[in-house]
């Protein structure tokens, strides 16, 4: 398997897009920096940069690569190899070209300008929403029949996790804001990687203040080692279930 | 060597296999016939583990096919339309393949690959190809581990004659070493020299499966591509797909 993951990392490599991902990180970071004179500031707006485009690079760059080595599984396929191998070799060469596109662009940046224990957890938060959406991706890639349909579905999961998802939250908490509902949006956080991982971040940086009566209840949830020890069995199960998903379709799949 | 019981597939409203039985055993020249779309693509990819099968059993070499994929390592499969990946040179697939086959400690046959050429064009990649030249790097794929079992579909198909005849020869040689060779072909008159076994198959269903030599006798023609031709005609009619094609009758309007 590790053979096939390196044929598929060297081919994701001479594609060249990992890289001008990481380029585009970098030059990102390092401006962000540049320009706040506060590090807690600018680690602030490179978050929100992102947690826009990093699920959006992941699912999109995931999916086309999925569509463009068909050939490859294709081929594989006529070998003695197993589906379960071929499909997790092929996640995992995306996984860790994109892990390391993050690293390097996102990563040595913040580990330069701002060594602390929020810029490391962004870092540690940033890998783990690399690994969530490309499992995404394959889950959504694997089931959709062409490239277009592939492509379209990955781009509605987008909307949904980054959009549509905080939409449908602000209106449940209006829609029932007579009711006590602090474990509620909590419960509901975990239902999005992205949001999960927002809220993680900014309770680090210690602005909770300014979120009121739920700052204070998602700090004191957050801060506690059982918080902590669910949050991560979370994003694994994010991690996880997808890909799970794409192998239980995959093993079946006509090709 | 391969025994094929009862299988059956549907691609949603076609019925692509419909209960297919046959055996096929070691020094035959297996030549599977048949009209567009009639399921012989669709039986090798059954027989490949590329497309599950609703239901029905497939043995190779006595083991039934069901998910451990070691047995491809007996077969070799030459695609109708190979596929490979565009960022890959012709050599670097070529120490892909034996690099994943473990292929160190079998005997390579690279007899194709140097009668071809091939390795002049090592540093071609993949995606400069014209169809011909993949369907030689098919070929040369197929021959390269020395399989007891080999698959060919449409081998011919694209080849000029010189690189069709190299080929011709060489599943002569590869015949008289005893092995099993299972070929698809619109042009009969390619599969004369070396077919022992006709399998004709029509929308789905097997026609008939008989040695060439009782083909000969039964229709008094010597060549295989007559022989299959008057077999035709003698069956019922609306059952015969060489009459279709010469028959335009005078109520058919020509639009």
């Amino acid at each position: 398997m590790l053979k096939l993951t390196r044929y598929i990392l060297y081919d994701i490599v001479r594609s060249k897009i990992v890289i001008a991902y990481t380029l585009f990180l970098l030059t990102v970071s390092f401006s962000m920096f540049r320009m706040e004179e506060n590090s807690g500031k600018a680690l602030l707006s490179l978050l929100n940069i992102i947690l826009i485009v990093l699920p959006l690079i992941s699912l999109v760059f995931s999916t086309i690569h999925y569509y463009n080595s068909y050939e490859f599984i294709e081929l594989m396929l006529s070998q003695p190899m197993s589906r379960t191998r071929i499909i997790i070799a092929e996640y995992a060469g995306v996984t860790v070209s994109l892990l390391a596109a993050f690293l390097i662009g996102a990563g040595i940046p913040v580990l330069i300008f701002s060594p602390t224990d929020t810029g490391i957890t962004m870092i540690l938060t940033g890998l783990a929403l690399t690994m969530i959406f490309t499992s995404l991706a394959f889950a959504v890639s694997v089931k959709a029949r062409d490239k277009a349909r592939g492509i379209g579905s990955v781009l509605l999961v987008w909307f949904y996790f980054a959009l549509i998802y905080d939409g449908l939250i602000l209106l449940i908490l209006f829609g029932f804001s007579d009711y006590p509902l602090e474990k509620v949006t909590l419960a509901l956080s975990f239902l999005n990687p992205l949001d999960l991982g927002r809220i993680f971040i900014m309770l680090k940086m210690d602005v909770s203040a300014l979120m009121g009566y739920t700052g204070a209840l998602y700090k004191d949830f957050f801060g506690s080692t059982a918080g902590m020890a669910l949050v991560t069995s979370v994003m694994l199960l994010w991690i996880i279930i997808p890909v799970w998903v794409a192998v239980r379709y995959f093993k079946k799949k006509d090709l | 060597m391969i025994r094929i019981e009862h299988i059956s597939k549907r691609f949603k409203k076609l019925r692509a296999l419909d209960d297919i039985n046959a055996i096929f055993n070691s020094g035959q020249v297996v030549s599977l016939i048949g009209p567009n779309g009639s399921g012989k693509t669709t039986l090798i990819k059954s027989i490949l583990g590329m497309i599950k099968a609703d239901s029905g059993k497939i043995f190779v070499n006595n083991i039934q096919i069901n998910g451990d994929p070691s047995y491809r390592s007996n077969i070799g499969y030459m695609p109708q339309i190979g596929r490979y990946p565009d960022n890959m040179k012709i050599g670097q697939l070529f120490t892909m393949m034996k690099d994943i086959r473990n292929a160190k400690d079998r005997v390579l046959d690279e007899e194709l690959l140097k009668k071809y050429e091939l390795e002049k064009i090592f540093e071609k990649p993949m995606r400069t190809l014209s169809g011909g030249t993949r369907q030689k790097v098919s070929a040369a794929l197929a021959f390269l581990f020395n399989p007891d079992i080999l698959i060919l579909d449409e081998p011919t198909a694209g080849l000029d004659p010189l690189s069709s005849e190299i080929l011709k020869e060489k599943i002569i040689a590869e015949k008289k070493k005893n092995k099993l060779i299972l070929i698809t072909s619109h042009i009969l008159s390619d599969l004369e020299e070396f077919t022992t076994h006709v399998m004709y198959m029509q929308e789905g269903k097997l026609i008939f499966l008989k040695e060439a030599e009782t083909l000969q006798e039964e229709t008094g023609e010597i060549k295989i591509s007559k022989a299959i031709a008057r077999i035709m005609k003698g069956e019922q009619p609306g059952n015969n797909w060489i009459d279709k094609v010469f028959h335009v009758s005078a109520g058919d309007k020509i639009i």
